[in-house]
């Protein structure tokens, strides 16, 4: 097993016995109940599908009495970011949730969020962009916000979703880090799926997250200014150092989702690896897509394939050394974008990717793909293609950048 | 009150919440109103402003101006943030983490990021309820970016975006009655106020923090560099525009109209435009066509006053 990724292929209940309750529950109730369960103190949210569940079940929550906590209903998704830049800085652990056109809506507040180091959690139940109108999954929400400043989890079922969120309120308040945090999980393919999964119990999460202490919250007795206005002769200053913040994030990310691992018996990793060994072929993807994908994986493999899957966890920081790593002794690595970079490089993750192993002196081929755009689906028959057609075409060499899969031409 | 407008110095507090050596243009009417309403503040609130000339002048790195708990996030929205932070004491000293007690939150933004881009924000703030005070200090015009247009500048007033010409007489509408939109939120304490009736403003100001509830107060602002004026007639600037009824003064509460300035009768609006290099090129027949709405609007107000 390559050092830093972990060979996950049954991660769920990987010894040392059940942690928590185990539950039927949809993801998004889920991720609600385990905010609750961090005893969040400020939720600001607007609605928009499909991103609703989540705050809905925490309105409830805090209807009923189960989560002490001041649930803002803004009148828009700018307005939620802006209420939680506020709740942050006022010391108040603060979440909210978006999706697609809501997260377009707040992004020049997502740079504020990081470069004022408040440290917000949202998860964003990814959703294609307008126009036209669509409702369902990809990643285009998500790859705009790439360089906004925040750290970003990609999850894969419900029981990562609850269990990221978690530490995500841990790894964002960290004095360490104080950095708000994006854990991103597909809109429906993910969001609106009954799974069964262990939600922890109150006083195991007291345990492991502790209370959020910001250190210079807005307080008359000791008075902060916070969102200065910088001239050139500073702002280059206060650049580097969120850019050396946000690095210096990745030992905390790694550290918490040890302890994370030791308290629960589940252990996240930045890459993760999925019948990775002596594989020539590797294929890559993020999110609830690799389900499907791994399926593909056991099937090729029971026809005596070397094919292997990779999944990109930790998406910012960008995990360089655990990528490097993972792909230096394949021949061929495929990646599927659910994100268009239009006349551009075609997927945004494979362009990062490429650009991560441009420099190594051996490395594979990388061959691009987009697909499952707007919520369409990918069939295991579908990755066995994208895998088979991948290896053609870093045989063959293509006169496109990418290639779009399963579209009617 | 208002006769003892000139001893202002010698009676209110000397200590200076929003300090001196801040960066505002000769004569910033904007930069006197802060400097007053954080007289009237006190040190047991924490600010909140947008994007604008207060910001940019009070807050370059590594200096501030602010002697209190201040924060700018962006332009358009001050009353969110303003709502999150609320709502954050709020819960924490329902929680018993941190000491309870009464911190008044003040919002404080430009023309442009109130009635403009800010619109939006301070509506559903006011909307939800949340307790917090919102001050607009309206200079009527984009002045940080460079004199343009904005929703609050006055009808025929010259700027970079609603220029005098052959074609124009300059700004082609009529001023947003922001004081109005906000009172139909039907919210406890609106009122409309002038650092050149420094007392009348500093009280409406205390008012307004110890308001439960969203309160919402609209200052007049000259701006010398804006408006094309000399920058030693800010003070008396500012009161003819209440003494020409065309900014008059008053209050809001609970629904009840109250005048705080009456005059037997009003000054021509010339008397008040004359002396502003944005009003120059107006014909005597706009002039006219702007004595009479402001005559139609003032005895509107003055239906509404109890």
């Amino acid at each position: 097993m390559c050092q830093g990724v972990l060979d996950k292929s049954n991660n769920n209940d990987r010894g040392g016995g059940i942690i928590g309750r185990r539950v039927g529950i949809e993801v998004s109730l889920a991720i609600a109940e385990v905010v609750g369960l961090a005893d969040a103190d400020v939720v600001a949210a607007y609605p928009i599908t499909p991103q609703t569940h989540i705050v809905e079940h925490l309105a409830e929550l805090v209807a009923n009495g189960e989560l002490d906590a001041q649930y803002i209903p803004v009148e828009s998704e700018h307005s939620a970011m802006s209420a939680c830049l506020g709740a942050s800085a006022a010391g108040a652990r603060t979440f909210t949730a978006t999706a697609g056109q809501g997260l377009e809506l707040m992004h020049e507040v997502l740079y504020v969020a990081s470069s004022m180091r408040l440290p917000v959690v949202m998860t964003v139940v990814n959703r294609a962009l307008s126009s036209p109108l669509s409702v369902w999954g990809d990643h285009s929400d998500a790859m705009s916000v790439r360089d906004t400043g925040w750290i970003q989890i990609f999850v894969e079922n419900g029981q990562e979703a609850v269990d990221n969120v978690l530490c995500a309120f841990r790894i964002a308040e960290d004095p360490r880090v104080l950095l708000p945090v994006m854990v991103h999980l597909d809109g429906f393919h993910l969001s609106h799926m009954i799974e069964p999964m262990l939600l922890p119990e109150r006083d195991e999460v007291e345990k492991f997250l502790p209370k959020n202490d910001y250190p210079l919250p807005l307080r008359p007795d000791k008075p902060v200014a916070m969102g200065d206005f910088a001239p050139p002769i500073i702002y280059t200053e206060t650049k580097k150092a969120q850019e050396i913040n946000i690095r210096a994030s990745k030992e905390v990310i790694l550290q918490c989702w040890n302890e994370f691992g030791n308290s629960f018996h589940r252990y996240y990793h930045p890459v993760e690896c999925y019948q990775c060994e002596d594989a020539d072929v590797l294929l890559l993807t993020m999110g609830s897509f690799s389900e499907t994908a791994m399926m593909a994986i056991d099937k090729m493999r029971q026809e005596g394939r070397g094919v292997g899957l990779l999944k990109l966890r930790l998406w910012r920081p960008f995990p360089f050394k655990e990528i490097r790593q993972a792909v230096k002794n394949a021949e061929v690595l495929i990646v599927l974008d659910r994100a268009l970079s239009f006349g551009g490089p075609g997927g945004p993750v494979c362009s990062e990717i490429r650009s991560a192993l441009h420099n190594e002196e051996k490395k594979p081929k990388v061959i691009s793909f987009v697909g499952g755009l707007g919520g369409r689906e990918i069939t295991v028959a579908g990755f066995e293609y994208i895998v088979n057609r991948g290896i053609e075409i870093s045989q063959t060499g293509s006169e496109q950048e990418f290639e779009l899969f399963g579209v009617r031409e | 009150m208002e006769k003892y407008a000139v001893f202002v110095p010698r009676l209110v507090t000397k200590r200076e919440n929003f300090a001196p050596g801040h960066r505002a243009c000769i004569g910033c009417g904007e930069a006197l109103a802060v400097r007053l309403a954080c007289k009237a503040l006190g040190q047991n609130v924490i600010v909140v402003t947008a994007t604008g000339c207060i910001e940019i002048i009070s807050s370059q790195l590594p200096y501030t101006s602010w002697r209190v708990p201040w924060i700018h996030t962006l332009f358009e929205n001050t009353a969110a943030v303003a709502s999150g932070i609320e709502a954050g004491l709020k819960v924490l000293m329902r929680k018993g983490r941190m000491p309870t007690q009464d911190i008044n939150i003040v919002a404080m933004a430009g023309d442009g990021g109130t009635s403009d881009i800010g619109l939006q924000a301070l509506s559903g703030a006011l909307e939800r309820g949340h307790n917090f005070l919102y001050i607009c200090y309206d200079n009527e015009a984009y002045m940080n970016t460079g004199i343009q247009r904005s929703s609050s500048t006055p009808f025929g007033a010259s700027t970079t975006t609603s220029p005098a010409g052959k074609m124009s007489i300059g700004q082609v509408t009529w001023k947003k009655n922001m004081p109005a939109i906000v009172a139909a939120h039907n919210i406890p304490y609106v009122a409309t106020a002038s650092p050149s009736y420094p007392f009348d403003l500093m009280s409406k100001v205390a008012k307004g923090a110890a308001t439960q509830g969203p309160a919402y107060i609209h200052i007049l602002s000259v701006c010398p560099t804006g408006w094309r004026c000399p920058t030693d007639l800010t003070v008396r600037i500012g009161r003819l525009a209440v003494e020409t009824g065309i900014f008059p003064l008053y209050e809001i509460e609970n629904g009840e109209y109250k005048l705080s300035f009456n005059f037997p009768q009003l000054r021509p609006v010339t008397d008040y435009m004359k002396l502003q290099g944005r009003f120059r090129h107006l014909s005597e027949e706009t002039i006219e066509e702007i004595q009479h709405r402001v005559n139609k609007e003032y005895a509107k107000l003055m239906e509404k006053v109890t």
